[in-house]
């Protein structure tokens, strides 16, 4: 992954920016020019709640090269307080804990490296509230 | 617009071909389904392809096939739709043949994986996801499906066991079928017992990585009645929807609305309803796909596509025979072929030479065929004249 390419969306994945849409509410992660709720063309941008609430996740065995060194892990779709959707990791807990629903919170951290020389990727992680 | 029949099919066999490239596979298929329409000439061709630039670094596929099989200076398009290209192909020779502007049209489907390493390939068919959203993260195929999984576990109860029979029935049909990959009958136990990919699925729940080619032959119903040397067979629905890439992004993760689209909409062409379909082949990428699928057409009521397998409805003798072909997961997913191999098996069904898989007095067929994580949809409605 190219390091303009992180660097491109800094705003999503160091400050959890999302957009709120003027025009029906919904809550749109990554931030986008059209709402598909309602075609709205106007947004209120504003971070993230950090709080939600796992509503479905798997346990990754089988890994895509850049991520060969971490299986297993938890990955989860979830859904924050303020309706925001997304997909993340679930760090800091065993995959035998891991249950439907849970309440977790996202933290600041390290996602992938590229190679030895490549860029450091950051962005969110969940971790059980 | 015109009626379309499908006059020639072709297909390699599916599996992991290392004597044969990219090209071999597309000349091969293309060839049989010439031969099998019986035309000295096509007007123009279709190639669905998800990913020949990652897989074995060859864009520019269409060329490449119109080329090799020796077909002149014609027009030839590829299409691209993730695992769904192929059917995508299908419908773009159907709407080409239909709307007057060729006569005689190909329909390829075509992917060679099996120059990659495994988690190379796995990495490759990531992209299919959203690539900054969700496969940023580490997700994969195999982790979206076991999402949708665990959520439909949850609502409706279904169980592992559940799933385990949809492959072991696909494994059952496919073991009838000389061009599958898989030929083994597996049991309950034995997907159970395999390895874990991404809970709850385990990889005997998943489809494998293969090389192979599909093609079919389609020209105007009227002229299919003078010139097909075989029974042609009409498309009498072609049905095509989208939904977001990224599976986080749906309102209910249990459901594959473009499914539901797609089918309706191939359907009210048809003028027919899913319990007037004779024979189903559904994008059992992964078990819990067929499950979602079958509940999507209309084929079993909502919740209730765990059971379809067990107990014995989508059976090849069952009430709404599902893959008899052996499906994605035991007859082999080349990602772009797949949607036409779909058509390959219910046209072979729909004439009779399905040997000792045939479905007695099938004469009404659908296939459906999926993009990523149910991103896109293409559903056909196929009817023997």
């Amino acid at each position: 992954m190219s390091t303009v390419r992180v660097w491109r969306e800094r705003r999503q994945r160091l400050l959890n920016e999302v957009a709120r849409c003027k025009g029906c509410g919904k809550m749109h992660f990554p931030p986008r020019q059209v709402c598909d709720g309602c075609r709205g063309r106007e947004f209120e941008m504003k971070p993230m709640a950090q709080s939600g609430q796992v509503l479905t996740y798997s346990v990754i065995r089988v890994a895509p090269p850049a991520f060969a060194q971490e299986v297993p892990y938890v990955v989860a779709v979830i859904e924050m307080e303020d309706t925001t959707r997304l997909t993340a990791q679930v760090a800091d807990v065993a995959p035998e804990d891991m249950k439907m629903g849970m309440k977790v919170r996202l933290e600041f951290r390290k996602i992938r490296s590229e190679g030895r020389t490549g860029v450091i990727v950051y962005a969110h992680k969940a971790v059980p509230a | 617009m015109r009626d379309v029949a499908i006059i020639g099919i072709g297909m390699t066999r599916f599996g992991e071909l290392w004597e044969k490239s990219l090209r071999d596979l597309m000349v091969e298929a293309g060839l049989q389904a010439i031969a099998d329409a019986g035309v000295d000439h096509v007007d123009s061709m279709y190639v669905g392809c998800m990913s020949s630039g990652l897989f074995v670094e060859q864009e520019h596929l269409a060329s490449l096939a119109s080329d090799f099989l020796g077909l002149g200076p014609i027009p030839a398009t590829r299409v691209e739709s993730a695992c769904a290209s192929g059917g995508l192909a299908v419908r773009s020779a159907f709407i080409e043949v239909a709307s007057g502007l060729s006569e005689v049209v190909l329909a390829m489907g075509v992917e060679k994986m099996t120059d990659l390493a495994g988690d190379a390939c796995t990495a490759a068919l990531a992209t299919a996801a959203d690539q900054d959203y969700e496969s940023f993260h580490g997700v994969t195929f195999p982790g979206l499906y076991a999402m949708i999984a665990r959520a439909h576990m949850e609502r409706y109860g279904t169980t592992s066991e559940q799933l385990a029979a949809t492959a072991v029935k696909n494994h059952a049909n496919g073991a009838l079928n000389p061009l599958a990959q898989f030929r083994n009958r597996i049991t309950v136990g034995d997907v159970l017992d395999s390895m874990m990919v991404a809970d709850p699925l385990h990889v005997l729940d998943c489809s494998p990585v293969s090389d192979g080619a599909a093609a079919a032959v389609l020209c105007p119903l009227e002229r299919a009645k003078k010139i097909a040397k075989k029974a042609p067979v009409r498309i009498a629905g072609v049905g095509h929807a989208t939904d977001s890439l990224a599976l986080y992004r749906r309102a209910d993760l249990t459901r594959l609305p473009a499914v539901e689209r797609s089918a309706q909409i191939a359907l009210r062409m048809a003028k027919r309803k899913p319990s007037d379909i004779h024979l189903a082949e559904v994008h059992d990428c992964f078990t819990i796909a067929e499950v979602c699928a079958i509940e999507e057409l209309g084929l079993v009521p909502r919740g209730q596509g765990g059971d379809a397998a067990r107990s014995g409805l989508t059976a090849r003798n069952g009430r709404s025979p599902v893959n008899t072909s052996g499906g994605l997961k035991s007859k082999g997913h080349p990602v772009g072929a797949t949607g036409v191999a779909q058509i390959h098996e219910v046209v072979t069904q729909l004439r009779g030479e399905a040997g000792e898989r045939q479905v007695r007095n099938a004469r009404i067929g659908l296939t459906q065929n999926m993009g990523g994580s149910g991103g896109s949809s293409v559903v056909h409605v196929l009817e023997l004249i």
